[in-house]
């Protein structure tokens, strides 16, 4: 397609000629993209089209059936989502993996709580846990009232912001944010999206699943369209105007077949 | 002019305050357990009058004694409620360690340490199998170990009948160390007769909450109970956890059963059934949730301590003692829709 020419460094994170087939099921075929460092790829495409597939691969959940994974020059295969972590993979799920009766400090160092102290007496640290918090998410423009309330009280805007910032500071390099915004209201949706770029200008390579284009074009450097498992390309912003990506996300044929259908019908039925 | 605007600037600034504080007691899970207890006490307080509840040192050390027989496996238990599990094994655990330490003892003839010493990995082994059952299984533990609670029952009375021809193992007091041990786990404590017990159950408190509050231990129980799956996306070691718990829970049963046959210098083949229920009263008082993620270690001493103080108020306000059950059903009740009320507080967007 239109993928310029290898530039001089390695992108730090590659997919290509990516395929996946669950039994005779073509999920994925032949996909190609890349993402960099303080840049944003978009994969856009409709329910069914493989961007599940596409973020499962890469972060560790399956394994492609053909083609190859590059970080930053070298091939890497996963094995498991811990294999993908260790290369600095993070993945934010729609579901997020935050406990919503748990308050916000005690969610963001699940699993990897800082400690203090000795022995059996090792105690959680929570005052740093707390300024942590504090920090990080301030650090992302997010003002939270009160680290101690309870995840289950905070917006889904927020809930994702959280989520974000909490995989940025545990040193993801790749984040991989799956539909982020599909289940937000438009002002929640333009906070994320905000998030999106401060992760961005902080050096974070960023891959944004979305059916959106509108939520999309703004914050993407690159664009992958998926339909039906199969790449309608892999395009640089500046070779693809917000139209075009609309046009392409359609389906573009499909929907000028359906125009041309219904036209048909509705002189058919008109006297 | 000035100084109406000041004051009206002031006032709503301090209302503001005050319901901030209130809903934020609102949204603690042991708040309600404390003004229950508070409640009891000053209740009895006035139907005991007769026996002098309030003033008498004496009466206070009796349903601290019963508080203190329930507190105790209730800090565990309430632990393993959020870490989202149940253990109906826990009240029949305390008979099965007493006959053990009995048996050890009398028809074994060990020193009471080294039979302690036994007991306690007993307890350890049972609560290990229950919490690996449970997570190889992923049957719900109320089902699980209710299969131990039934097998336990079933050897503590045909055990103790062959050994015996009894329905108890008797003269534990002979045996060598039996005056060093009970004076650790079982001795009266100023002249009202306040039980050593009492200080296990503070202490176990303490431990316990200090265990869910300041340790990643404790982030890991809550968050095994609230959504283990998210637990395990970021790395809990959720099924760790929940055997740890389970462990817990039948070792602090072993020790309830070492301090109850060294006091009680015999032990009975029924004892401790039916207590599984009360420690889950306890915890659920205490705030936690039967669905798990949510609770009290604090919040359970003070319902323990509520518990307590209802067995011995009823006999010392000379009522039918049958009434209990009655109370302890209604406090659950009362407890339960207290606690749904504050969770839909506590994840309600602010």
């Amino acid at each position: 397609m239109t993928e310029n020419a290898p530039a001089s460094a390695p992108h730090l994170l590659e997919v290509d000629s990516i395929s996946k087939y669950y039994g005779n099921v073509v999920a994925l075929r032949d996909v190609s993209t890349h993402v960099n460092a303080g840049e944003v790829t978009c994969v856009l495409g409709d329910n069914g089209a493989g961007k599940s597939t596409l973020i499962k691969i890469l972060s560790g959940v399956h394994e492609q059936d053909e083609g190859r994974l590059l970080v930053e020059g070298d091939e890497v295969r996963f094995a498991s989502p811990r294999d993908a972590r260790a290369h600095g993979i993070a993945t934010v799920y729609q579901d997020l993996a935050m406990v919503p009766l748990m308050s916000i400090w005690r969610n963001f160092f699940l699993g990897a709580e800082p400690v203090r102290g000795v022995g059996p007496l090792r105690w959680f640290d929570s005052a740093t846990a707390k300024r942590v918090v504090r920090e990080q998410l301030r650090q992302m423009g997010i003002d939270i009232r009160d680290p101690d309330q309870p995840v289950g009280t905070l917006s889904g805007g927020e809930r994702q912001s959280v989520a974000i910032a909490r995989a940025v500071y545990f040193g993801a390099r790749v984040l991989i944010l799956d539909e982020p915004t599909s289940a937000l209201g438009v002002k929640q949706a333009g906070v994320v999206l905000r998030y999106v770029v401060q992760a961005r200008d902080r050096g974070v390579a960023v891959i944004f699943i979305t059916h959106n284009p509108h939520h999309a074009y703004p914050v993407g450097d690159r664009f992958v369209i998926l339909n039906r498992g199969q790449s309608l390309g892999s395009y640089a912003k500046p070779e693809l105007d917000r139209q075009e990506l609309i046009r392409l996300m359609a389906g573009g044929r499909e929907l000028a077949e359906l125009e041309h259908e219904l036209e048909a019908l509705t002189a058919a039925i008109s006297p | 002019m000035a100084q109406p605007a000041a004051a009206g600037t002031i006032r709503p600034d301090e209302r503001f305050v005050r319901v901030g504080v209130v809903a934020r007691l609102l949204t603690r899970p042991d708040i309600g357990a404390l003004l229950g207890a508070v409640a009891v006490f000053f209740a009895f307080g006035y139907f005991a009058r007769a026996v002098n509840w309030l003033g008498d040192p004496g009466i206070a050390a009796g349903w601290t004694d019963q508080a203190a027989q329930y507190g105790i496996i209730a800090v565990p238990v309430a632990l393993l409620m959020i870490g989202g599990e149940f253990d109906l094994s826990a009240g029949v655990m305390i008979g099965s360690c007493g006959l053990l330490l009995g048996y050890l003892t009398t028809h074994a003839g060990l020193n009471v340490w080294p039979a302690i010493l036994i007991v306690l990995a007993f307890g350890v082994a049972v609560g290990f199998v229950n919490g690996l059952t449970v997570v190889k299984t992923k049957l719900p533990s109320f089902i699980v170990t209710l299969a131990t609670f039934f097998v336990l029952q079933g050897v503590n009375a045909a055990g103790t009948l062959k050994l015996t021809g009894t329905t108890a193992i008797d003269d534990i007091d002979g045996a060598s160390g039996f005056s060093s041990a009970r004076r650790f786990f079982a001795s009266d404590l100023t002249q009202y007769d306040y039980k050593a017990k009492v200080i296990w159950w503070i202490g176990l408190t303490l431990v316990g909450a200090w265990l869910l509050a300041k340790t990643r231990f404790g982030n890991w129980i809550y968050s095994a109970g609230g959504d283990p799956v998210a637990a395990r996306n970021v790395g809990v070691p959720v099924v760790r956890t929940k055997i740890a718990l389970f462990v817990m829970t039948s070792a602090t049963a072993a020790l309830m059963g070492i301090i109850e046959a060294l006091e009680l210098r015999s032990m009975q083949a029924k004892e401790g059934i039916g207590l599984e229920f009360i420690f889950i009263i306890c915890a659920v008082v205490g705030g936690c949730l039967l669905t798990g993620g949510y609770g009290s270690v604090i919040g359970t001493f003070f319902g323990a301590a509520m518990l307590g103080m209802v067995q011995l108020g009823i006999v010392d306000a000379q009522w039918d003692s049958n009434w209990t059950y009655t109370f302890q059903g209604a406090i659950l009740f009362a407890a339960v829709m207290l606690n749904t009320l504050i969770r839909a507080r506590a994840q309600k967007a602010r």
